[in-house]
């Protein structure tokens, strides 16, 4: 059964879940009866998520989706949609 | 061998994703828009190569951070890894952790998100020197598996770990410094020491 030291050493291959499966049991069963660990392994947890959320929330400029898409060639319509261009003002006369 | 008119239906979903994770990287709006049109240029000129079956939003972000790498790094080198070293284990949860007790042990739940606004968060990671700073945000935030980076940044696997967890802690005392600027410690826990929870492993003397 791993201590305190062992216990921490590990957090980061535990939280990234890199840990192998015995390995992983092991950790499980030290946090089971110690509550400081317990604590320090939820406190990462939540930071991590919390680091997650607030580093990926930026919001893309409003041309960007378009930019994109011409890069796919003149299918993919200067709106950024992903959809062949079908606006009837600028397309082409059909039917 | 995967078939070019897929590919805007399977990858334009990533490109909100791939967006933050530029801004992370080029650390402005403009360089972080071209750096994604250029990914998805490169990423469509190349999509005969990538194998149908295999993880094409991994692919997408491998392109990424190798068309940063070798474009955008050149002009705005910043090696200073200076401050990266000695910062001690566990060095945020310490002091925070010193500092629900001073409060009154909120819980973790309610304030963690609130503790540290999305600019202090964005900036402890744009912060980092590139060689931590690449490896956090392929972890931490997008989720990949060490193999993954180590395939993604062609280094070993061992490098992979070490960047992550000496960029980690160099993540997590930028975060309370740039909290601590706003005032986030109060004067209640900033008379109490960081005791953290586990003395067996503190090391470290008060300096906050």
């Amino acid at each position: 059964m791993p201590d305190c030291n062992d216990t921490l050493r590990e957090l980061e291959l535990f939280l990234d879940n890199e840990l192998s499966e015995s390995a992983r049991q092991e950790i499980h069963g030290h946090l089971e009866g110690c509550p400081d660990c317990l604590q320090a392994f939820d406190f990462h947890a939540e930071l991590r998520m919390v680091i997650a959320q607030k580093c990926r929330n930026d919001e893309m400029p409003a041309g960007l989706m378009a930019k994109i898409a011409s890069c796919f060639g003149p299918d993919y319509g200067s709106d950024g949609a992903v959809e062949p261009v079908t606006d009837l003002a600028d397309g082409p006369a059909v039917g | 061998m995967a078939d070019r008119a897929d590919f805007p239906d399977q990858a334009m979903q990533y490109a909100p994703q791939l967006y933050s994770a530029a801004m992370r990287l080029t650390r402005n709006s403009s360089d972080a828009e071209d750096l994604v049109q250029d990914t998805y240029l490169r990423a469509w000129r190349s999509f005969a190569t990538f194998q149908e079956g295999t993880n094409l939003r991994a692919w997408l972000y491998r392109i990424l951070t190798n068309s940063f790498i070798n474009t955008y790094r050149a002009k705005q080198r910043r090696p200073d890894e200076a401050g990266m070293d000695n910062i001690e284990d566990l060095y945020l949860y310490k002091r925070v952790s010193s500092l629900d007790t001073a409060l009154g042990n909120r819980s973790a739940e309610d304030t963690m998100f609130e503790m540290f606004t999305d600019d202090e968060v964005k900036k402890a990671l744009e912060d980092l020197p590139e060689n931590f700073r690449i490896p956090v945000l392929l972890a931490d935030v997008e989720g990949f598996a060490y193999k993954e980076i180590a395939e993604m940044l062609d280094i070993p696997v061992g490098t992979v770990m070490s960047r992550l967890h000496r960029g980690r802690k160099g993540m997590h005392k930028l975060l309370y410094d740039y909290a601590s600027e706003r005032g986030l410690v109060s004067n209640a826990a900033a008379a109490s020491s960081p005791a953290g929870a586990h003395s067996e492993t503190t090391t470290d003397t008060d300096h906050a």
